[in-house]
């Protein structure tokens, strides 16, 4: 029963948002099936539809499994938006810097320069908290605000491709080396190397998170940090290394959003979702609706990744905005936060008869317990 | 340069500050009794954006600034409704359910604006209380009063009840039960639940005022613009979070704090428009309050101490 409970949030919270998003399209006066059929289709109509749900997911994937090792570790990392583009920009401006590079070594460095650029800007954050007992969630969004206008001010200056700066000015990079491109794994389609890179990497976090003395240390300190300072464990160290690796994933999903585009180029708006697509948030719903598990949050970013996909083709088809499927991640996040009291209520319900009620309530009165310890965000509800 | 640092430029600058800083200072006032009660709200950029909209949309279809700002308001205290039951009643992570209604805030403005408005068409800006009737006869000769008017008569009407708010709250918290039980529940939900106190209660009407006021912060902003677009906000309701932090969980701290993101705002505006430092500067400029806010937080984290109980849901065990 309780297995059965366990996989019940993601199924709930996509049932939710699957009738909460057929009303919505209903109320905009069209046929929620047809609706479904479109989104269906926009993802996964076409082998190319494929590629591009795969590539969509890319990112999400690397932000969704740096945000678990985050989690895990009970740091909030809400600085997705500004790690991604912390590392896109170092990584642009390595792949400026040394164009003539051959491929087989520019590649690697400049995901090592992404890495680096999202690690430092995590690292920050995870430093502040961990030495001068800065909140970080309210560092992550400064910082977020902080590498938007750093964005802003290196495209429209120092990085501005030289055309640009002479004619219409457009905040973009120049096109930059195709040895620096990630390569295509099929021919004719957008899918590229980075979407077997990012798999990888949610099966290495995994390994780190569950089976080497790192990943105890920092689930240790996640899980009760005064008990893992009584082992010896220092949790300043494992928290500030905890958000540099989360910022680092982050980072390289920017290495992934510059060198997996077809224009090979960096371009602004202004704003930071115009770059980073939100993937800095929509990561997060990816995690969550995957446990804070990596492994889960690989088929989790596919279906995120497939509902973005699939919003644009509600656009062409129906006229609906592709705005729809962010409104509704935002009701999954909410409801998937407030799945454990629901289920808690759900299993009283289910256990009838005098003693199952006692046992029930005793369970939920440990669960109560477990969520003042404030680091409830490890909802362990998946396994 | 110098041409900046006349009287009237100065004086232009400061005034304009003063009404940057509104959306800001009702946006984090709420953010303060919210939090002052034990619930982190990091939804109110979402909130923002949908009342915002709702403001807009309603001015655009009825040409009235009043029922603007009242559907801001309704909007407000709906999305309040919503945090509060997510939060206090079904005990959701607070900063994850804050992204929750941020993103959904984020999409559905959008999706409505798009739904419902399609091209960015610009409505009448908020007036001037001199420019109404009935108050005007009073603000009108104030207003033309040399230097003090522009500064102090020039504003519209949401402007003078943000910054009659700031003593209102400090008054409320320390002065009324309820402001008293927000402390308390804030600090120590245990005691205060023995002693009579409804923690559910206390926290769920202080989440419904945080997130009017977040209403109202939306509704002012897209009305004294004039204008509703895609992320409207562009993260102003996280920095209003911060704000919080930053002025210590004092009312008039945190209206300094609102000031500060004003006078940077207004100041970068009119250096643009006077073409004093070049568009790229002033990329370099927008930093500016979110490093001061880092460092600020740096300097306070460890002298001054936030609501005991903040982010920590309460349980009778």
């Amino acid at each position: 029963m309780k297995r059965l409970l366990g996989v019940s949030v993601p199924l709930g919270a996509a049932l939710v948002a699957f009738v909460l998003g057929s009303l919505m399209i209903l109320a905009l006066g069209e046929n929620p099936i047809s609706g479904a059929s479109a989104i269906i289709e926009g993802a996964f109509g076409s082998g190319d539809r494929v590629a591009v749900t795969a590539v969509r997911a890319t990112p999400l994937l690397l932000v969704g499994i740096g945000i678990t090792i985050a989690f895990r570790a009970s740091v909030i990392n809400i600085g997705g938006e500004g790690q991604i583009i912390a590392g896109a920009l170092l990584s642009t401006a390595v792949a400026l810097a040394i164009p003539d590079t051959p491929r087989a070594l520019l590649l690697p460095i400049v995901m090592i320069a992404g890495m680096i650029g999202g690690g430092i800007w995590g690292a920050i954050p995870g430093a502040l908290k961990a030495y001068a007992s800065v909140n970080e969630i309210l560092s992550t969004v400064m910082l977020n605000i902080v590498a938007v206008q750093l964005m802003n001010f290196l495209l429209r200056g120092p990085m501005i491709d030289p055309i640009e700066k002479t004619g219409s000015r457009i905040p973009q990079t120049e096109r930059l080396s195709d040895n620096a491109a990630m390569p295509s794994l099929a021919e004719g389609t957008r899918l590229h190397l980075g979407v077997v890179i990012a798999v990888v990497a949610a099966i290495v976090v995994y390994i780190i998170l569950w089976r080497t003395p790192l990943g105890f240390r920092l689930r240790a300190v996640g899980h009760n940090p005064d008990a893992a300072r009584a082992a010896g464990i220092s949790v300043e160290k494992n928290i500030t290394t905890a958000m540099a690796m989360s910022g680092a994933l982050s980072g390289l999903a920017g290495v992934m959003l510059v060198f997996g585009s077809e224009s090979l180029r960096m371009v602004t708006d202004g704003g930071a979702a115009g770059f980073t697509g939100s993937a800095g948030f929509n990561g997060i719903v990816a995690a969550l609706f995957g446990g804070l598990h990596p492994l889960w949050t690989v088929p989790s970013s596919f279906l995120f990744g497939a509902l973005l996909t699939g919003a644009t083709k509600l656009q062409q088809a129906l006229q609906i905005p592709a705005a729809l499927a962010v409104a509704l991640n935002g009701l999954i996040v909410l409801f998937v936060v407030s799945s454990d009291r629901l289920r808690s209520w759900l299993e009283r319900r289910l256990n009838q008869g005098a003693f199952a009620t006692e046992t029930a309530e005793l369970r939920e009165s440990n669960d109560d317990r477990v969520d003042e310890q404030q680091n409830s965000t490890t909802q362990d509800t998946i396994r | 340069m110098s041409e900046f640092f006349t009287l009237s430029v100065l004086i232009a600058t400061f005034a304009s500050a003063v009404r940057f800083a509104v959306p800001y200072l009702l946006a984090a006032l709420g953010e303060t009794i919210g939090q002052r009660s034990g619930v982190l709200n990091l939804g109110v950029d979402g909130v923002m954006l949908l009342s915002a909209f709702g403001a807009y949309y309603t001015v655009v279809e009825t040409g009235s600034h009043l029922f603007g700002i009242g559907v801001g308001l309704l909007i407000g205290l709906f999305m309040g409704l919503v945090y509060a039951v997510v939060t206090v009643n079904l005990h959701a992570q607070q900063g994850i359910s804050g992204i929750g209604i941020f993103l959904f805030g984020l999409g559905f403005s959008d999706l409505l604006s798009q739904e419902l408005v399609g091209a960015i068409q610009p409505i009448r800006k908020l007036p001037s209380l001199a420019k109404l009737p009935l108050v005007g006869g009073i603000f009108e000769p104030l207003e033309d009063i040399k230097y003090l008017g522009e500064l102090l008569f020039s504003h519209n009407l949401m402007t003078y009840i943000a910054f009659a708010l700031v003593p209102l709250v400090t008054w409320m918290m320390n002065n009324t039960t309820f402001g008293l039980n927000i402390k308390a529940v804030g600090e120590n939900p245990q005691a205060a639940d023995s002693l009579g106190v409804s923690v559910e209660r206390t926290r769920f009407f202080a989440i419904l005022i945080g997130n009017t006021l977040a209403g109202l912060a939306g509704a002012t902003l897209s009305l004294q613009l004039g204008v509703f677009q895609q992320n409207l906000t562009n993260g102003l309701g996280f920095i209003a979070v911060a704000l919080v932090y930053f002025g210590a969980w004092r009312a008039k701290w945190v209206m300094a704090g609102a000031m500060l993101y004003g006078i940077v705002t207004a100041t970068r505006l009119q250096w643009q428009a006077r073409d004093i430092i070049p568009n790229s500067a002033s990329d370099i400029a927008a930093m500016a309050p979110a490093l001061i806010t880092i460092l600020a937080l740096v300097l306070l984290a460890k002298r001054v101490r936030g609501p005991a109980a903040l982010t920590k849901p309460f349980s009778r065990h």
